[in-house]
């Protein structure tokens, strides 16, 4: 589903990504972890073109994403993303976020894409808000309306920068548990976090990046057992000893 | 100085009339066509595209580092020739009201660019990617979500520089065009009652300007909250 062949990334002389290669199946959840400033939400931006890359290539759902030629944009509707500062449009209400991009972008509408985005909104339990901006809703419950956002366009896969760092502990579990969810039922996901029960649960894999490097890649247990790297070692036992 | 006579007023209020609405026409039409034109200037100059932002950062350097009064004069004199190449106008036609409108507009567009610039520039750099994260182009993304939010930011400096520009529009004395100071100085000037009326505009001006002013700084508050 998406194919990361030795992508380099730079701004000027730094090094953001260097000959970063991994990829994810259908069905896949993956969790890509470790230190700030170690290009792992970069990495992830890459994915879907919103953040250009120099060298390397990426394929998603066989089309190549650094390529000129590609329709960004269509490539987009298909790929969900979810951010770590929630981004709905402030201007708009909840039902106007989830209906604007199906009505615009997929062409569906006004009444399928409100009674779309309903659906979704029940599903992370916010129906009740619909006609509210996103404003006057909690960040836990932002983050659970962009979701549904992303949802609503019916996406091939979903990405996750950082989904839960912006929010105050007791709304950390409320997004999780939509994510959980969504990785049960077999969405393709690749998720930049630092939740690792999350990625216990859940994960099939787990991506460790440290310096602009994918340091290790490995399915989950082998991850948490035993991770082969000393960084990655080091990561571990500084973020689960709390 | 002798007394103070007002009574040449109350008889030229229709001829001030019609100055002020000249002076709102010219002001209106600035403001509006400065608005799309700034916003077009301001897209340019933040596009990648080398051309079009040299042209935008060039066109906003000039026309801000000219004096006002010279680009009214230089389209009073440029105008008419214009348009008759154009269209075959008389050049007897009078044609001071549409070159003064055309000035200003052009000239009050490169500042409503800066402001529209700085508004674009507030809306979070997030919202752009979250737009096109979900498959919106460059241009849905920035009339649909930029755009609004920005507008919104910028209200009160944008009628702010409309307060400015109503007042600026008293510069078309130089071609002698009768907007409400042209018309008060001919009054006063045919009367010899110049400084009564000069004064009596002065006074109109100032209460139009301040209760706008009292009027965008009450919305800025509610916008604020």
């Amino acid at each position: 589903m998406i194919a990361i062949k030795n992508v380099s990334k730079h701004y000027g002389s730094f090094q953001v990504l260097s000959e970063c290669s991994t990829q994810v199946a259908k069905g896949e959840v993956i969790v890509v972890c470790g230190p700030s400033g170690s290009g792992k939400s970069t990495l992830i931006k890459c994915v879907n073109g919103l953040e250009p890359f120099q060298s390397g290539e990426i394929i998603v759902n066989g089309i190549s994403v650094g390529d000129p030629k590609t329709n960004l944009p269509k490539l987009r509707a298909h790929v969900g993303m979810v951010f770590q500062n929630f981004e709905l449009f402030p201007h708009m209400s909840v039902t106007d976020n989830l209906a604007l991009a199906q009505v615009k972008v997929l062409g569906r509408s006004r009444e399928e894409a409100v009674q779309r985005g309903h659906q979704l909104l029940e599903r992370v339990g916010l129906l009740a808000q619909a006609e509210k901006f996103p404003g006057q809703l909690s960040g836990g419950q932002q983050q659970r309306v962009a979701i549904a956002r992303a949802l609503s366009m019916d996406p091939i896969c979903m990405l996750f920068d950082e989904p839960t760092s912006a929010l105050d502990p007791e709304m950390v579990k409320e997004v999780l548990d939509v994510m959980v969810g969504l990785a049960q039922e077999g969405m393709t996901m690749m998720v930049v976090t630092h939740e690792m029960g999350f990625a216990r649960r859940v994960a099939h894999r787990v991506i460790f990046m440290d310096q602009g490097r994918i340091v290790e890649d490995a399915p989950k247990e082998d991850f948490f057992g035993a991770p082969r790297s000393e960084r990655a070692q080091l990561f571990l036992s500084k973020i689960l000893q709390h | 100085m002798g007394e103070l006579d007002w009574t040449s007023i109350p008889g030229a209020l229709p001829f001030l009339w019609a100055g002020m609405v000249t002076t709102l026409e010219i002001t209106l039409l600035a403001v509006l066509v400065g608005i799309v034109w700034g916003t077009l200037l301001a897209i340019m100059r933040m596009s990648g595209v080398k051309l079009l932002s040299w042209f935008a950062a060039g066109y906003v350097n000039l026309f801000r580092s000219i004096p006002l009064v010279m680009v009214l004069l230089w389209f009073f004199l440029i105008v008419p020739a214009l348009l008759e190449s154009l269209f075959n106008t008389p050049r007897s036609a009078d044609t001071r009201l549409s070159s003064a409108m055309v000035a200003f507009a052009l000239f009050e567009a490169a500042y409503y660019s800066e402001i529209i610039r700085a508004g674009i520039q507030s809306v979070a750099k997030g919202q752009l990617g979250a737009a096109s994260a979900l498959g919106l182009t460059y241009a849905q993304a920035m009339t649909m979500v930029i755009l609004p939010q920005a507008f919104r930011n910028m209200v009160p400096l944008l009628l702010t520089q409309g307060i400015i520009l109503f007042q600026d529009t008293s510069l078309v004395y130089v071609s002698s065009l009768a907007d409400f100071f042209g018309a008060a100085y001919k009054v006063g000037d045919r009367d010899g009652r110049l400084v009564e009326m000069l004064l009596f505009a002065g006074a109109v001006y100032f209460l139009i300007c301040f209760s706008a002013s009292l009027l965008v700084r009450r919305f800025q508050k509610k916008v604020a909250t």
